[in-house]
């Protein structure tokens, strides 16, 4: 930022012939192809094309066209893979549930995901709609803060469902607040490390060869993080805990720059995780089914849900068994929620999954692109904050579900069914267009016969 | 500030390398130890998936398939239920396989790699073949007539063709009903608590499982062995055997039931079952001969497959001379399957030539293309052919003026021996009852069926006589139903 380039030799990478062009065509391919794995299972459950196949890919596609054109009007530099990626998501999403519904009848779960995904959808448009410029969220740093902790705290007075207090219940309807508290507490999180990056970067004493900050300004960020963490051990939602620490963690490098944090935090983390480990059946348990998935098998109970999760991987091996054909019911209770994953896994292969990983690594990377090609530090760390926080669950979640780290309750980012998930998603998706927008908008044009000036914060290769 | 992000960046690059690496471990590498596991519930739901192939008897299907509805989604039927029990085992969603059901497994529920047409097309796909069909060597009539011969009676029947070694007939009595173990559930349960607990054993498959002392048809073998070795040349020829006989080294004396023993000759002896004469030409060809033929016959041969297995006959290797004595004559620990017996009566029917014994004559695609077929082979050559034609014309005196007279059918060439053997300590239970036998229909240039007939508990009158009155009318039966055109 302190050597400004010529206007005119302006970064190739922001050269996009036509990013809604772009876009537009992806969303037709991300709508086709969920359509035809619609029709496939139909094919392959019944061997017929579900009668409402043309209707339901005319609505689905009605849906992406009218986000095309919103954000076509109203963020029309945004970058053009976020959308499809979000929309391919959630379709294969619902053509999983779906699936699955198929094979359990007595729980329908596919029309409920389809009206809060189109709900979802309208949060999205919302927040493109009216939310201009993403600089704004800056002011209601404090106030997110607040909404966020009071969201995580809230779920204690209800009663715990299947173990952990992560939901609110009112009138039929079952909300897990925690979901959107992670946006807020990122929103917190950027705007308070922009505002105080340097006195935490360079200010403080020497602890021998770590630079440790003044208590005056990492207490309150330390303090809300502590906070959120003892708030979701009590509620037993560890998956989000884990998530939340490892955003922080995240942030609080890349604001800055001290790897006496990471260290920091993983002994933190460490030292957390033993006393839960060690306190906390509930965790202890998911521990020792990690290390030994088949125990319950050779005590004579049966499969482990990780161990049909781990089945269902394995029966998929590389090309799956194909859509509708395999037999992940086998894993029960959440079958359509945490390890919905097993599913794409069996019946898609490891092809597919890779290719479910990829569209997940690739709405991250175009995240972290946001932030890089940005300029503020709110924006950037906001944008990092959202991208990290999709890559932190996937991995939570999938290698949860793959037996690769304990497993934690977490929702697969628009492919798992619930509703309060995929509406945050969405937003997530939201905030990211709108923040790609602000960071790929042309500079204005150099008005001809003035000379050029030199610009503090022309867009250029930051240091 | 654009460091650190790349290095977040490039740690989220480790996270998705660490998943994707963690994929294939899983998928690729532990693919096939995941889908073998044994509480892995899929290679169940895929095998029950497709209706199961039939067991064809007479160009009939026995068998059929009924769509539970539940996740093991076929259950197997079976037309005639306990008649063919013995031959077709069950199929169990909660039990297993047993006997046919068991040996052809892979290619009635569709596994076998011999099925699909282009089988490396296959092996890319992955998709599973229609269940083959297994085609038995079972003649319907001929287990018809043994099943209704024994008619709820303990024992079994079991009739070969000497030529080529085709089970005919292989019938376990008292039979069961295979379908009403078929799929899950307390019912299921509660029919295999229900078999299993009972004390007839319904079950036990008594043709190829069950051994039991095979008495005094056993002394084909003996008499087998003494011209073998050439102890004996002259059949007619008296032999200087005492009655009664003191078996060597011991104080037991051996009783005949029929008359004129003492000294009398081979053919006598076979013919009217002389317990004396047959246990010193035992004794006098010698231990060593006696396993030898014993062997020849099928005995001690502990991997005889049909292709089921097949309990082991036996007939001991280390023996006293009153034990040789007494094993010569189907007693002591000598034991035979009815499937063994039918394999010495087929030996002698066929000119010493014994034939392997198989019950699935080849089995076909569910479209009838052939899959494999089971070739006759000759087991072994169990005695020379001049032995086994002395040896045909002293079971047809058997039939003609000796214990087995009920055996005889009209328009045909019919050889038999009856036995009757002791059962329990002391001999207190009830005997079995033997008729081994074989027949020629007249114009005929071969014997047609060698069969062999065991009923336990036979009629309460100890003596030949019974292994004549109990197990020939059936044996009689079965082979009559083998000559009808």
């Amino acid at each position: 930022m302190t050597a400004p380039l010529a206007a005119d030799a302006s970064p190739p990478e922001l050269r996009h012939p036509d990013p809604r062009g772009v876009e537009l065509s992806l969303l037709v391919g991300a709508v086709l192809v969920v359509v035809l794995g619609y029709v496939d299972v139909g094919l392959a459950r019944s061997g017929t094309v579900p009668p409402d196949a043309a209707s339901y890919g005319a609505g689905l596609g009605l849906l992406a066209l009218l986000t095309h054109l919103v954000v076509r009007f109203r963020a029309p530099h945004a970058d053009p893979l976020l959308l499809p990626i979000a929309v391919l998501l959630n379709g294969l999403g619902l053509v999983l549930i779906y699936r699955l519904d198929l094979a359990t009848p007595g729980s329908r779960a596919a029309p409920t995901q389809l009206v809060w995904s189109t709900l979802g959808v309208c949060l999205f448009l919302a927040v493109i709609l009216v939310l201009r410029e993403h600089r704004i969220l800056q002011r209601y740093a404090y106030v997110s803060m607040a909404a966020g902790l009071f969201l995580m705290l809230v779920p204690i007075l209800f009663p715990a469902v299947n173990g952990a207090k992560i939901w609110i219940r009112a009138g039929g309807f079952s909300f897990q607040p925690a979901e959107f508290a992670k946006i807020l507490l990122a929103l917190f999180f950027a705007a308070y490390l922009a505002a105080n990056r340097n006195a935490l970067a360079y200010t403080g004493r020497m602890i021998w060869r770590l630079q440790m900050p003044t208590g005056r300004v990492l207490g309150p960020i330390v303090a809300i993080w502590l906070m959120s963490v003892g708030v979701l051990v009590l509620e037993r939602d560890l998956g989000t805990s884990l998530l939340f620490f490892g955003l922080f963690v995240v942030m609080l490098y890349v604001a800055t720059g001290r790897t006496g944090w990471i260290a920091v935090g993983m002994l933190l983390a460490s030292a957390g995780a033993a006393v839960v480990a060690l306190l906390e059946p509930h965790v202890h348990s998911r521990v020792a089914d990690w290390l030994n998935p088949y125990a319950t098998i050779e005590a004579g109970r049966g499969p482990s849900q990780l161990a049909q999760s781990l089945f269902a991987f394995g029966a998929g091996g590389t090309l799956g068994s194909g859509l509708g054909l395999g037999h992940s019911t086998l894993i029960g209770f959440a079958a359509k929620s945490d390890f919905i994953l097993a599913t794409a896994g069996e019946e898609l292969g490891l092809c597919g999954l890779t290719a479910i990983f990829l569209l997940y690594a690739l709405l991250v990377a175009r995240g972290y692109r946001a932030g890089i090609c940005l300029t503020s530090p709110f924006g950037r760390l906001f944008a990092i904050g959202l991208a990290s926080i999709v890559a932190l669950q996937v991995f939570v979640i999938a290698g949860g579900v793959m037996g690769l780290i304990p497993l934690t309750g977490l929702a697969m980012p628009f492919l798992a069914q619930g509703g309060s998930s995929v509406i945050a998603n969405w937003i997530i998706v939201a905030l990211l267009i709108r923040i790609s927008d602000s960071a790929h908008r042309p500079l204005p044009a150099v008005e001809p016969g003035v000379i050029a000036r030199p610009e503090p914060s022309v867009k250029g290769t930051p240091t | 500030m654009t460091r650190y992000i790349r290095r977040a960046a490039a740690f989220c690059l480790v996270l998705l390398v660490a998943l994707l690496v963690n994929a294939a471990r899983i998928q690729v590498f532990g693919a096939d130890a995941l889908d073998s596991h044994p509480a892995n519930r899929r290679l169940m739901i895929a095998r029950y998936h497709q209706p199961r192939g039939a067991i064809v008897v007479d160009g009939e299907s026995v068998t059929g398939s009924r769509d539970s509805g539940q996740q093991l989604r076929y259950e197997r039927t079976y037309t005639y239920g306990p008649l063919y029990a013995s031959v077709t085992g069950y199929a169990s969603q909660t039990y297993g396989t047993t006997l046919i059901e068991n040996a052809e497994d892979a290619v009635l529920s569709g596994t076998s790699p011999l099925l699909p047409a282009f089988p490396l097309w296959n092996g890319l796909t992955g998709d599973r073949q229609p269940g083959g069909q297994a085609v038995t060597t079972i003649k319907a009539s001929m287990q018809r007539a043994a099943y209704d011969g024994l008619a709820g009676r303990k024992g079994a029947v079991a009739a070969i063709e000497p030529s080529t070694g085709k089970i005919l007939a292989l019938v376990s009595s008292p039979s069961y009903d295979p379908g009403v173990l078929s799929g899950t559930g307390r019912s299921v349960a509660n029919a295999w608590r229900r078999l299993t607990s009972d004390t007839n054993q319904p079950m036990l498959n008594r043709a190829i499982r069950q051994t039991y002392p095979p008495g005094s048809a056993f002394k084909i073998v003996t008499a087998a062995a003494a011209l073998d070795s050439g102890l004996i040349t002259d059949v007619e020829a008296p032999t200087d055997t005492p009655d009664p006989y003191v078996l060597p080294n011991s104080v037991t004396t051996l009783p005949n039931e029929p008359s004129g023993c003492g000294g009398a000759s081979l053919a006598y002896a076979v013919t009217v079952s002389c317990n004396t004469v047959m246990a010193r030409v035992g004794l006098k060809v010698g231990l060593a001969t006696m396993v030898d033929t014993a062997r020849r016959f099928g005995f001690n041969d502990a991997s005889l497959r049909i292709p089921s297995r097949v309990a082991k006959s036996n007939f001991d290797t280390e023996m006293s001379p009153d034990q040789l004595a007494l094993s010569s004559i189907g007693q002591f620990d000598t034991t035979a399957t009815p499937l063994q017996m039918a394999m010495v009566s087929a030996a002698v029917a066929n000119g010493g030539e014994l034939k392997y014994p198989y019950l699935v004559d080849h089995t076909t695609t569910a479209a009838g293309t052939t899959v494999s077929t089971t070739r006759p082979r000759t087991y072994q050559q169990a005695m020379y052919p001049a032995t086994a034609q002395q040896l045909q014309q002293m079971m047809i005196d058997v039939v003609r003026n000796g214990t087995g007279t009920v055996a005889a059918i009209p328009g045909a060439t019919v050889g038999g021996k009856t036995g009757t053997a002791q059962n329990g300590v002391g001999n207190v239970g009830s005997p079995y009852a033997w008729f081994i036998s074989w027949a020629q229909a007249d114009g005929a240039d071969r014997p047609a069926v060698a069969v062999a007939v065991v009923v336990e508990d036979a009629s309460a009158k100890r003596g030949d006589i019974s292994g004549g009155g109990d197990a020939a009318p059936i044996a009689r039966a079965v082979m009559e139903a083998a000559l009808a055109p």
